[in-house]
Parts: C-alpha cells; structure tokens; sequence
C-alpha cells in the first residue's frame, strides 16, 4: 500500500450513503458513555458519560485532563480495544461498532503508554509486527506466514521516519525510553494507518526526546496527512503541538476548540481547581501555562 | 530448521549406543536392516541385543524426544502469552495439576482397564487447565500478570497439589503406590509401539496447531491491548493456547510423571541462539528439547548401571540452578 497522502486522502473520500461532511471526519462520536466491568449494575460510575466530538482528518487533537478524567480510557475506545456501553462512534463516515478489529486495525494504529519488553525482538521484527492487520486471512499463512518484501520496505520506511534505522538489528530491550518509544511509533506506522492513537507519548522521556517525539508527530501529519490523537498531562506540549485540545473533566467533555480557547487560565481553574499563569510562547504566541510562584515560598505547600 | 533435524538425528543415534550393555553404531545398522527384512522383532529373528535395542531403548528415547518436545513447546507458548520469561509448565503447577488428575485416576482404577490409554491423558488434561486457569486468575491484577504473583501462585498451587497427590497416593495399594511414586518422579519407560504412535499422533498435532499461533503469539509479546488494536483476537487466542497446552501437559504428565525445567531453560537457551521470533523459536525449541531430554533420560539410565535415576531428578537438579541463575542475576530483563 502506498503510503502518499493523496492516496490516504482518496481512501477518505468516499464513505458511501452519508453526508459529504462525513468525509471531512476522521473520527463523528455521538453520545458516548463507558465503564469498567463492576459487580453490580448500580455500583458503576461512568468513566465517560455522554462525550459528543469530532475529530477532523488530518488534525492533531490532543486530550487533557485531570487524572481519572476518562483521557486513556477515550483513546482505548477509539481504537475499539474498548468497548462502549452506548453512543455512536464513525471512522471516516463508517460505524466503529460493526467494523472488524481487523478492519479498523488497518486504518488506525493505538501505541499505548507502555509496552512491555521481555523478549529480545529486534526492532525490525517489532516493527514488522504492525503488518499483521494486512495479512490477516484464513488458513495456514494468518499464523505462520513470513512478511513478504513489500512489509519489509513499508516497515524500513516507518522506521526511516523514526529516526531508528541504524538500530534495526537491536533487541528492543537495549533501547533507551526515548528509542522504545519511537520503535512502538514505527510499528504504529507499519500498519499504513490513517490515524494515530498516542497515549502519552513523551511521559517518562527528558526533553531531548520529548521534543523529538512531537517533531515526529508534526511531521507525520504534514508528510503523511496523518490524523492524530494524543493523551498528555503536559498541558504545554499540547498547547505548542496540537490543532485542538479536547479538555476532559470526570469523564464529561469541558470544553473543545484551539490551544488559545482551551489553555486558560478560568478554565484550569474549574478543571483542576487550582491558579496558574498563562502567558505567551516566546516564538509561537501559544498560550503558555506556568505555575505560580508563590507555592515555593510557603515551603512547598501551595495548593497546587 | 534443516540443520536442527539432522543434529537429532545423530544425537538420538549416539544416545541409542549407551545403556547397561553397550550396542555400536554399525550394529544398530544391522539390526535396524534385519529387522525392516523380517518385517517383525521378535527375538529369533534379531537376537536379544535386538531386543534391547528396538523393544526397549529405540521407543524409550523416541518416547523421551517427543516429551522434551512437548515441554520445551508448552513452556515457549507459556512464556508468551503470560510475557513472563519464567513460566513453565512445572513451575506453574500444571504438571503437578495434571499429575494429580492422572494420581485420581490411577486410585479409582481406571488405569488400569483397557481404554487405559485414552482415560489418563483426558484426567491429566482437566488437572492442567485446572491449574492455568487458577495461577491465572490468582495472578491477574488490573489486566497485568506481575512476575512475582505469578510464581507464588504456582507455588501455591504446587505445594496444595503436591499434598492432594502424596494423600492420594497414601491410600493406595502398597504395591500401586511405588509404581505411582516412580512414575512422579518423571520416568520414560519404553512403551508398546502402537502407544507411541497414537501418542505421537496426538502430540505431534497438538504442536502443528500451536505452531499455527506463532505469529499471534509473536505480536501477544507487545501487551494484549496493542493486540488487540493490531486486530487479533485476544481473548480467542489465549484460549486456544490454554487449552492446547493444558492438553499436551495433560498427555505428556500421563506417560512420564512430573519433569521439571525443560519448558524454561530450552526457550532461554534457544531465544540466545536463535532471536524471539515464534515462527523460529518454536520449532527450534521442540527440536533442542527434544534431545535435551534425550541426553538427560541417557544419563539417567546409565550413571548408576544397573540402578536408573528418575530422569526428572536429572532435569531439575540442571533446572533448578538455572531459574536461580536467571532469578537472581538476570531480573533486571523481567522485573
């Protein structure tokens, strides 16, 4: 598959018997609410409860939030790891309800906030692993078959736009944080998908790679047309790199637009019910939030 | 692969030359000749070594390759879908699940009937996915499977099955009861050819279908979420692996008792030599497995002429400074 994004674009184009917005739309959820199992009916809180967004094609939407505000849980049911307990969801005009895992694995591709690493994969194999989805079929080779050329190029190429190919032949158990990250990212690129799910991608990571993961997120989204959906606690990072912030607060939607709508300082007041300082970003003008002075003075016990 | 079949197959050719009397390469030859011309082994025709050599050791190490294989297979399955490099059959309590099933089996005589054969590795069978599904369950906290709640599990699940096994084997029959213990100890004794065939049959299917899960098993390693979002069905897959490995233990614990350690240091062994990957890693495993046991069950029957060892004394007493090798110096890879 080639991995243009004039081919990516025409794939999004036609989701037959719905409305021509619908092609514009990476993601139409309508309704959403969710829980985890609990042992009686009435006992369950709602993790998510009533979310109702979009996701444009091509943008990169970042979600943020308090801890326990439903961010990881609403990127686990976009990618249908999870499921919800009611609500509409739409991949690109098509309903995520009926889709295969299969199906919506090759178009979306979920790298989770840890990968565990006990065996010596080398990241070449790990990353050949993201072409499972498109060799899933029935019979002997959906289990066994080895990956054909093609794989090998397309994962040569994920890996290429990771900045990895000169550790190809590593275990992934030698790799730094910074390293395993982008190898989990290019095995999220070996999959061609059209959408990219990060669930804190820069959590754990010193600021080197911190800005190298984002300069690869922003470049996939310009070269590729990726849609991208990231979960971060950093609240700046989201504001510098991300088109649209979704701000969860227990598991509602607060509220939704661009950094400088969502990154204020009356709303993290009402979402996380502390004071903090925005300014400016020096380059950018992106709002910048800052935390106040004052806790320090008062020997560490702020409020914050 | 290739290389691998032929270094068997000399090594189950030198392993055949050793026993209680000595029998040389260019008279396995003969014999082997004699035998496939008469069409039958009976001694007349082929002579007491014959005997020996085609009734009593050729099954007894074909027998031990197919076991080595089985355990080396069940503990690389194991290992990944649990993504604990020290999950084995045995330290997990699957054989000692299995065990007991067969222990229950053998007191209530049903071992003893003609059906023998079908009816111990079903018992054995129910005692091993007993066993999984308990280490499982009482492992499992919030989708992860800690490495250390899993092996107090097995523990766990060892020392309360160990305990049901010697009461069960306390009331039975003197007589009854030595053989059983032997037989626990993990001991290949050579069994009639057409056992070893529909054994080989069913154990030699039991793997083609694991081997059928080694690319799923391969992408399980990255977690089950990320699996499943590369569109696998999870929760199918580690049922099919389940089952298939309760099955094998089940069968192999029937015919050879509890032998400890293979499932873990051949995978160990083998990832070293050969990489992670499934689609290699487990047929290379059943093949070193299989001539591992094969060089423990020689040893085993000629260290002390004419006394055998246990060959699962042999295994554990080379398994058991390995886990502690890779438990003490080797946790910062798993922890």
């Amino acid at each position: 598959m080639s991995l243009s994004p004039e081919h990516a674009h025409s794939l999004n184009a036609q989701p037959p018997g719905l409305g021509t917005d619908a092609a514009h739309k990476a993601y139409q959820v309508v309704g959403l609410r969710f829980h985890y199992h609990s042992k009686s009916r009435e006992d369950a809180t709602w993790v998510l409860d009533g979310l109702t967004f979009d996701v444009d094609a091509g943008e990169i939407l970042g979600i943020v939030g308090p801890n326990g505000s439903g961010k990881t849980s609403l990127l686990k049911l976009l990618a249908k790891v999870l499921r919800p307990h009611a609500g509409d969801m739409a991949l690109f005009g098509r309903d995520l309800g009926t889709m295969s895992q299969v199906e919506v694995a090759r178009t979306v591709a979920f790298v989770p906030q840890e990968s565990p690493q006990v065996f010596s994969f080398t990241v070449m194999e790990t990353v050949l692993m993201g072409r499972y989805p498109h060799h899933h079929g029935a019979g002997w080779s959906a289990g066994f078959g080895w990956e054909s050329a093609e794989d090998v190029s397309i994962a040569e190429q994920a890996m290429q736009s990771t900045d990895l190919t000169h550790l190809a032949g590593r275990s992934v158990m030698d790799l730094s944080g910074g390293e395993r990250q982008r190898c989990m990212i290019a095995r999220a690129l070996a999959q061609a998908p059209q959408v990219l799910l990060l669930d804190e991608p820069t959590a754990f990571l010193d600021i080197q790679h911190q800005i190298e993961i984002c300069a690869i997120v922003r470049r996939l989204k310009e070269e590729r047309g990726l849609t991208v959906v990231l979960v971060s606690h950093d609240l700046n990072l989201a504001s510098q790199y991300c088109d649209r912030i979704l701000m969860l607060k227990a598991g509602a939607l607060f509220c939704l637009g661009p950094p400088h709508d969502v990154i204020d300082a009356d709303v993290l007041r009402a979402v996380y019910g502390c004071d903090v300082l925005i300014d400016r970003h020096p380059e950018s003008g992106v709002p910048r939030v800052t935390m106040p002075s004052y806790i320090s003075t008062k020997n560490g016990r702020g409020h914050l | 692969m290739a290389p691998l079949v032929v270094v068997s197959v000399a090594l189950l050719l030198t392993c055949l030359q050793f026993g209680t009397q000595w029998i040389g390469l260019t008279q396995i030859i003969d014999i082997v000749g004699q035998a496939l011309r008469e069409g039958t082994v009976e001694s007349e025709h082929i002579g007491t070594t014959g005997v020996i050599l085609i009734q009593v050791r050729l099954p007894r190490v074909l027998l031990g390759f197919l076991v080595g294989a089985c355990l080396a297979s069940v503990g690389v399955v194991l290992q990944a879908l649990l993504r604990n490099p020290l999950a084995d059959p045995y330290v997990l309590g699957v054989s000692s699940g299995a065990a007991l099933g067969v222990a229950l089996a053998i007191l209530l005589g049903v071992g003893t009937t003609v059906v023998a054969f079908s009816v111990l590795p079903l018992c054995g069978f129910a005692g091993g996915l007993l066993s999984l599904v308990v280490v499982y369950r009482m492992a499992v906290s919030y989708g992860r499977l800690p490495i250390h709640a899993l092996l107090l599990a097995g523990v766990i699940l060892n020392a309360i099955f160990s305990a049901m096994i010697m009461f069960v084997t306390s009331i039975m029959e003197p007589n009854r009861s030595v053989g059983t213990m032997t037989w626990l100890m993990g001991t290949l004794t050579a069994p009639s050819y057409p056992t070893l065939a529909i054994l080989a049959c069913y154990l030699l299917g039991g793997l083609f279908l694991l081997l059928k899960q080694a690319r799923r098993l391969n992408v399980l390693t990255l977690g089950e979420e990320s699996a499943r979002s590369l569109g696998i069905d999870t929760e199918h897959v580690k049922r099919v692996i389940y089952v298939l490995s309760a099955l094998i233990t089940g069968a192999v614990v029937s015919v050879s008792g509890m032998i400890g350690f293979v499932g873990m240091v051949i995978p160990h062994a083998v990832r070293f030599l050969l990489g992670a990957d499934h689609r290699l890693l487990l047929p290379a495993s059943a093949c070193i497995g299989g001539m591992y046991l094969v060089i423990a069950d020689t040893l085993a029957r000629t260290l002390l002429t004419p006394t055998e060892i246990p060959v699962g004394i042999v295994t554990a007493l080379a398994g058991g400074p390995f886990f502690i090798y890779l438990l003490v110096w080797r946790k910062d890879r798993f922890a």
